[in-house]
């Protein structure tokens, strides 16, 4: 687009101030992470490597990790199965309803998380009489998980057309080897893109979890609010928020490099 | 005559395997509304059953009572329940400060992803582009408990923020509304930055340009060509911050002092109260104006943004 040198710039730095004001509080976790100090000070009064040693060795927080990556796993599974399901009905068929459904799969994320939670706690435990558990929490967020697989497998699936498909059907190709062989291939960037939203949206849920997660059930952000006004567990917290950060990049890139390999294929 | 055609009989596929799948398959083939309940069946059970189900149970829920002595949920169908969340005058001033809560954290947030997402999307070369939506997308993996615990140390006393701020006079916002309007827009940009970038990205460049040739200017062409293709996307965004704001509770325990939210009634109730009906009521109030604000938007296609 052409636009002139100093839109340009201003554009530039709205946009790196922006960016600048995103950072700095993530910066402060980095710093407080590294303080002597227990209840955040700024600036910080001195440098101590103790929460970090303590954190790998807080068995509190190397199990809620793990729960929380089964949660998330198993939640990501379901909603990838589901989404590309629905996504499939709705963009290759139109029937009576096709805007009903659509608005089902995207009802979960569009209203309030507390809802969410407190239907399905009233849901699980007055009407069913289910004692809340890990899964009661995996069954809550495979929900909310299946419209970002959703979103992109039907956005894939609206690019491709259905040329291959029918190609593929005429030479003589049955639905499932179709599937296998033509759309499956097609559509597993747009998975692996989704599936890592999900799992990321999963990996990060605290409202709906607090509300659908049994009493032993502690996944990480759990962990997290109930250590985080502790003065001596706060700079843990901080320890562990790093850690996640710094592993996202590795998905993150990936996604970012198998999308972008996709585009200039086209 | 099809006989004789070495093509075509070279080209029908021999029955090779007459077994289940083959036939399964053939069935399907030739029964397009069979494979589509095959779809659909599986997601639908699931959303129906777990999600809608439980929504209107909620609503049945609304209408029940507690028992005052065992503290167990009774059948009594009662409209007690109703009645006291929409005459209260604790539940009218709790919706009006979620309300205007939501909105603001909506505009503050639709005024800062705009720039940044067009940036990204139509000023940016490729390499920079990809470094930007990378940049974007981390904060994501953080932690929001962790985000909004940062804003807390931020905004303290003795937070970087006074630091920065007493020098020239000015000071923190200290804990309340301000400063949970201030980590929900932070919390919940992402998410509005990601649709109006990816609505923005579809905006073809040869319509723009083609503005361009015509003699539109930078803000005729912004306003006449570019916003109206992307306002979907936008309202897309502001769906997400918007329903994100209107149910949270948590932030405001975290940075809004001693202020509650339509979230905290709810908490409160399932929880210390104990009282499943009396939060099932006060839930119906988000869950009217999110429906309200959908179908408002409906017609703009933000759902389809999403």
């Amino acid at each position: 687009m052409r636009l002139g040198t100093a839109t340009r710039i201003a554009l530039g730095t709205v946009t790196a101030v922006i960016l600048a004001i995103v950072y700095i509080p993530l910066l402060v976790v980095l710093a407080n992470s590294f303080s002597t100090s227990t209840s955040l000070s700024w600036p910080p009064p001195g440098f101590t490597l103790e929460w970090w040693a303590r954190a790998f060795q807080s068995e509190g927080a190397l199990d809620a990790i793990s729960t929380s990556v089964v949660v998330a796993i198993v939640s990501t599974a379901v909603a990838l199965v589901l989404g590309t399901l629905i996504s499939l009905a709705l963009q290759r068929f139109s029937f009576f309803g096709r805007d009903a459904v659509s608005l089902l799969v995207i009802l979960p994320i569009a209203l309030p998380g507390i809802i969410t939670g407190i239907a399905l706690n009233n849901f699980f435990r007055t009407i069913l009489g289910v004692p809340l558990s890990i899964w009661t929490v995996v069954i809550a967020h495979a929900t909310f998980c299946i419209v970002t697989v959703f979103n992109n497998v039907i956005a894939r699936l609206r690019r491709m057309g259905i040329n291959l498909e029918e190609a593929s059907a005429d030479l003589g190709a049955g639905v499932w080897t179709t599937f296998r062989l033509v759309t499956f291939p097609q559509l597993r960037s747009a998975l692996l893109a989704g599936g890592l939203l999900a799992f990321a949206l999963s990996f990060d849920e605290i409202i709906v979890t607090t509300f659908t997660a049994g009493s032993g059930v502690t996944t990480l952000p759990i962990f997290i609010l109930n250590n985080m006004f502790r003065p001596n567990q706060a700079p843990i917290v901080a320890v562990i928020a790093v850690v996640l950060v710094v592993v996202s990049i590795v998905p993150i890139y990936l996604a970012q490099r198998l999308s972008g390999s996709e585009q200039t294929r086209r | 005559m099809t006989t004789a055609d070495p093509v075509r009989a070279e080209r029908t596929p021999p029955p090779r395997r007459g077994g289940f799948a083959r036939r399964g398959s053939v069935f399907l083939t030739t029964h397009p509304r069979a494979r589509l309940a095959l779809l659909l069946s599986a997601p639908l059970l699931w959303l129906v059953v777990v999600y809608i189900v439980a929504l209107l149970l909620l609503l049945v829920t609304a209408f029940w009572t507690v028992d005052s002595f065992t503290g167990e949920i009774r059948i009594d169908w009662t409209f007690d329940n109703i009645v006291t969340v929409v005459t209260g005058a604790l539940y009218q001033t709790v919706t009006l400060r979620t309300v205007g809560v939501a909105a603001a954290v909506t505009v503050i947030d639709v005024a800062l992803a705009l720039p940044i997402a067009f940036y990204m999307a139509k000023v940016a070369g490729p390499r920079a582009q990809r470094a930007l939506v990378i940049a974007v997308l981390m904060p994501l993996w953080a932690s929001y408990l962790v985000k909004a615990y940062a804003w807390r140390s931020v905004l303290s006393q003795d937070g970087i923020l006074e630091w920065l701020l007493s020098p020239i006079g000015l000071h923190t916002p200290g804990y309340g509304l301000t400063a949970t309007i201030i980590t929900l827009s932070y919390l919940w940009l992402p998410y509005v930055i990601l649709p109006i970038y990816a609505g923005l990205e579809r905006v073809p460049d040869s319509l723009i340009e083609a503005s361009a040739d015509l003699g539109g200017g930078t803000w005729r062409t912004m306003r006449s060509v570019v916003l109206p293709l992307a306002f979907p996307a936008i309202v897309a965004g502001t769906i997400f911050s918007f329903s994100l704001s209107l149910g949270d509770y948590i932030t405001v325990n975290i940075v809004g002092g001693t202020s509650q939210m339509l979230g905290n009634l709810v908490y409160t109730n399932v929880g210390a109260a104990n009282n499943l009906p009396l939060a099932a009521a006060i839930a119906l109030i988000p869950i009217a104006i999110i429906f309200g604000y959908l179908a408002l938007v409906r017609r703009t296609g933000a759902l389809d943004n999403l």
